[in-house]
């Protein structure tokens, strides 16, 4: 253990290369809007993300008001419906989640946690948040074209997603297909930079085996990215070309509405593959950040070191691999050779083993420690609960022929709103009020910090625990409403989970309020208030300058968990602090 | 504090509410118990970790909340306990999927005996074929759908001229009889669902799938369209009935098949530009909605 650990010191070399100035801006302009800086940049990316996820949480209520109370708001109509949960789901998984940790915090927390002055490739990274930003435009366009967005399911599926009879088929879909495009662009050139300067920017000291989990998370899912992101963009252009130029990639002969349509022999399994290979990594896209970052909030507000450190970090690496063979459990009744069904369920169920591993190691890091009941601390507990129950119900879907009766129902909902959607939102959260008082130099509000914390976490489980029965009964999602039908008793649990949702989507004003608020209002935070470890709070200035470390980089002598070390002065070193002299 | 007694809550408010809610699954009518079962036996053991980590975290949290002169431990491995709780994960997934394997097995293998019944999906509707008198479901084609032919059978198939096509109506079923579901789709993807079967599969232009059950109990079913398929997705419904053996050579006899409404269809379009317009077909009555 103490080769990861304290105590062994190894020396560090002497640098190789010296350190180079950067490019520093001349202007407001480039100062603050078309910054080369990472913390820039990372703040750009979040509040755009956060900003679009707004959008998506206004849809939310709407769905769920369809859905509880059919008919009260009347310009919802089945189109409408349709059009609302497409966009809903394609704004939080791509445009808020995987913009906001890869983009925001990945931006933010790299460059800072391993002693870096900044990303490898400045001028690109703010080249990346540009062309995201004109990715969400282009979505958002969508919005005003004519016909509408597109409705089609945020899976696009084809045929329907490009034929008449699917909401948003004149421009939605086109402009639908161009926005993720440009995002695939826009993020390649962010995570290569990421990947680079993870591989290349650390400091003298910074071995791999020492960065913060958080970082390890966030590289591990960049690298994922980088290889899934590409089917999803070969995906994206044969589907404008069947589009616009009447290809038949996925498209089979139709007979549509009694005409015959021009297409023949393509495949719509295809699309399905693709979307897939692409959509299952995404789903650990969003969590291995998660996973990271949530790792170094309990570990500083337990003051107790990371347990099994070293199992964590493979454990990130095991699921990063693993979830590239395990896609087309998506897809057990897709009507694709059902012997599948054996390898893809069993290489599901494998995948469990490296996730239970880390849920273990965060409560056994709790165990023993010394805990803060700090607001970060709380949404890290909260993920932890969310994720078990989102990760159990994943052992239904996994589990081939267990999926059979739960597909394409609000059992699968509620199942990936729990694990991608609750879980990760816990540590966004989290991660926030950590390191808030670091990019602001402020402290935000405790009390209104706890509001937020208590009705989100109370209110989003009441949210989707319940509506895993509903699916359990067999009501199939993307229904616009239920009508007349056996299935009818799951409104009552409808209403429930439609209150809970509105709630829990006001209680977020309570956050922006605070954000807001504490920015001009909130007590001086300080440099280190939290005590921590890790490099980020260990910045001459607050909020970091330009460059992060004045004249010196930071040079590295332990690993990123050394909290209540027995016989240390305080129950914290910071990884940048020298050991004491031999003998001592 | 407050935070434990919350995650007491949690687990306690989620094991009464699965044991005690009226919101479960609909009551089997198909012979894939085993599904239900592989169900339950997930939900044991999920549900017992569930409630292990859960409490446990929240017994952590109380004893050991902040305390000023207390430090925490400093160990940052435990092989022993790491490979412990590994193992033991490791088993109770194998104990999870090992059945469900074997089930899947069962599932996608279709007894000898089966009937085959052909459902089509298009927007949104639902039509289906039984193979007719011979056993043999006629060859059937995309591009030969039209309005007389709205299945797309091919005419010149001896074994589509006995086919019966269901259309605009209900899907009667034998109890006890395996069925061997073959599922075409004329444009989008649809999918087959009546949850009482629990069984469910994607019907795909351009290829057929199958699905295979035993219709254990007789009464109606729902039939749900599961996969979407625009904006009609949600009022794309339809009826299983699951007959006893008198009452569904009642309805079979009642049917219609393909090469007579072929001829009649034939015979109408004759009529239309022959001097006897206007005059109804003594069959016309048979012809499905």
């Amino acid at each position: 253990m103490a080769d990861v650990a304290h105590g062994a010191y190894e020396g560090v070399r002497p640098a190789e290369v010296p350190d180079v100035e950067l490019y520093h801006p001349k202007s407001w302009w480039t100062t603050y809007v078309f910054s080369q800086d990472a913390k820039v940049i990372a703040i750009q990316y979040a509040l755009t993300a956060m900003s679009i996820g707004l959008v998506a949480l206004v849809l939310s209520w709407l769905i769920r008001i369809q859905l509880a109370f059919p008919g009260v708001l009347p310009f919802i109509d089945a189109h409408a419906y349709y059009q609302i949960i497409t966009m809903h789901g394609m704004i939080m998984v791509i445009y808020l989640l995987t913009a906001l940790f890869l983009g925001g915090f990945g931006n933010y927390l790299i460059p800072l946690m391993l002693g870096a002055r900044d990303m490898v490739f400045p001028y690109v990274n703010m080249l990346s948040y540009w062309i995201y930003l004109l990715a969400v435009l282009v979505l958002v366009a969508s919005f005003f074209a004519p016909g509408g967005p597109t409705g089609a399911g945020w899976t696009l599926y084809p045929p329907q997603a490009i034929l008449e009879g699917t909401p948003g088929q004149e421009w939605g879909i086109i402009l639908m297909l161009s926005s993720l495009a440009l995002f695939i662009i826009g993020f390649t050139m962010g995570g290569l930079n990421y990947v680079v300067t993870v591989l290349q920017g650390r400091t003298r000291g910074m071995t791999l085996m020492r960065m913060p989990l958080s970082v390890w998370g966030i590289f591990t899912a960049t690298v994922m990215a980088l290889l899934a992101f590409p089917a999803l963009f070969v995906g994206v252009v044969m589907m404008m070309f069947d589009k616009l130029l009447g290809t038949s990639f996925f498209m089979p002969s139709i007979a549509q509405m009694g005409q015959h349509l021009s297409y023949g022999g393509g495949s719509p399994i295809l699309f399905q593959h693709l979307f897939w290979f692409f959509g299952h990594p995404e789903v650990y896209i969003v969590a291995l950040p998660a996973f990271g970052i949530v790792s170094d909030l309990i570990s500083t507000h337990a003051r107790r070191n990371i347990f099994g450190y070293r199992m964590m970090v493979w454990a990130i690496v095991a699921i990063g691999a693993l979830s590239f063979v395990v896609w087309a459990h998506h897809m057990y009744v897709s009507g694709m050779n059902p012997y599948f069904g054996f390898f893809f369920a069993t290489s599901t169920l494998i995948i469990a083993i490296p996730t239970a591993i880390k849920v273990y190691n965060w409560v056994l890091t709790l165990w023993r420690g010394n805990i803060h009941f700090t607001v970060p601390l709380l949404f890290a507990v909260a993920f932890i609960v969310t994720f078990v129950n989102g990760g159990i119900t994943g052992l239904f879907l996994g589990n081939v022929v267990v999926d059979v009766p739960l597909s394409d129902t609000m059992f699968v909902v509620a199942h990936f709103h729990m694990v991608m959607g609750v879980a990760p939102i816990m540590v966004v959260f989290g991660a926030i009020y950590h390191w808030y008082p670091k990019i602001t130099g402020r402290m935000y509000n405790e009390t209104l910090a706890q509001i937020h914390f208590w009705i989100t976490f109370l209110g989003a489980y009441a949210i989707f625990f319940p509506m895993h029965y509903v699916g359990l009964m067999g009501v199939p999602r993307r229904y616009y409403e239920l009508g007349e039908s056996h299935l009818s008793s799951s409104v009552t649990l409808n209403h429930y989970i439609t209150i809970a949702a509105l709630i829990v989507g006001a209680a977020q004003m309570v956050f922006i309020f605070n954000m807001v608020w504490s920015l001009f209002k909130g007590k001086e935070a300080g440099g280190n208030p939290w005590r921590a470890t890790t490099l980020e709070w260990q910045t001459p200035h607050t909020p970091p300058r330009h460059g992060n470390w004045g004249k010196e980089l930071p040079v590295v002598y332990r690993w990123a968990y050394d909290y209540s070390v027995p016989g240390a002065a305080e129950d914290f070193i910071p990884q940048n602090q020298p050991p004491a002299p031999q003998g001592a | 504090m407050a935070i434990a007694l919350a995650l007491v809550l949690v687990v306690v408010g989620s094991v009464l509410f699965h044991l005690w809610s009226p919101w479960w699954m609909t009551p089997i009518a198909s012979n894939w118990r085993y599904i239900d079962d592989t169900i339950l036996i997930t939900f044991w053991i999920t549900g017992v970790v569930f409630v292990a980590v859960i409490l446990f975290m929240a017994y952590c949290l109380v004893r050991y909340r902040y305390r000023p002169d207390r430090q925490a431990a400093y160990e940052p491995e435990n092989k022993k306990l790491e490979w412990g709780l590994t193992i033991a994960t490791a088993v109770g997934v194998a104990a999870m999927l090992t059945p469900g394997l074997f089930v899947w097995n069962h599932f996608i293998t279709v007894p000898d005996d089966a009937v085959e019944v052909e459902a089509v999906g298009q927007q949104w509707a639902w039509s289906f074929r039984l193979p007719g008198k011979d056993g043999k479901l006629g060859m059937a084609t995309t591009n030969n759908v039209s309005d007389q032919n709205p299945l797309g059978l091919v005419s010149v198939d001896p074994n589509a001229k006995d086919d019966i096509i269901i259309q605009g109506a209900d899907l009667h079923l034998l109890e006890g009889k395996p069925i061997k579901l073959l599922m075409r789709s004329i444009d989008v993807i649809h999918d087959f669902y009546v949850p009482e079967f629990r069984a469910k599969m994607d019907i795909v232009p351009g290829i057929v799938t199958h699905v295979w059950f035993i219709p254990t109990r007789t009464g109606t079913f729902e039939l749900l369209c599961a996969e979407m398929c625009g904006m009609g997705h949600y009022s794309m419904r339809g009826q299983v009935v699951v007959d006893n053996a008198k009452d569904y050579q009642t309805w079979l006899d009642q049917q219609t098949t393909f090469g007579s409404t072929m001829a009649q269809a034939e015979h109408l379009k004759t009529a239309a530009v022959g001097p006897s317009q206007g005059e109804e077909h003594p069959d016309a009555a048979r012809v499905p909605r």
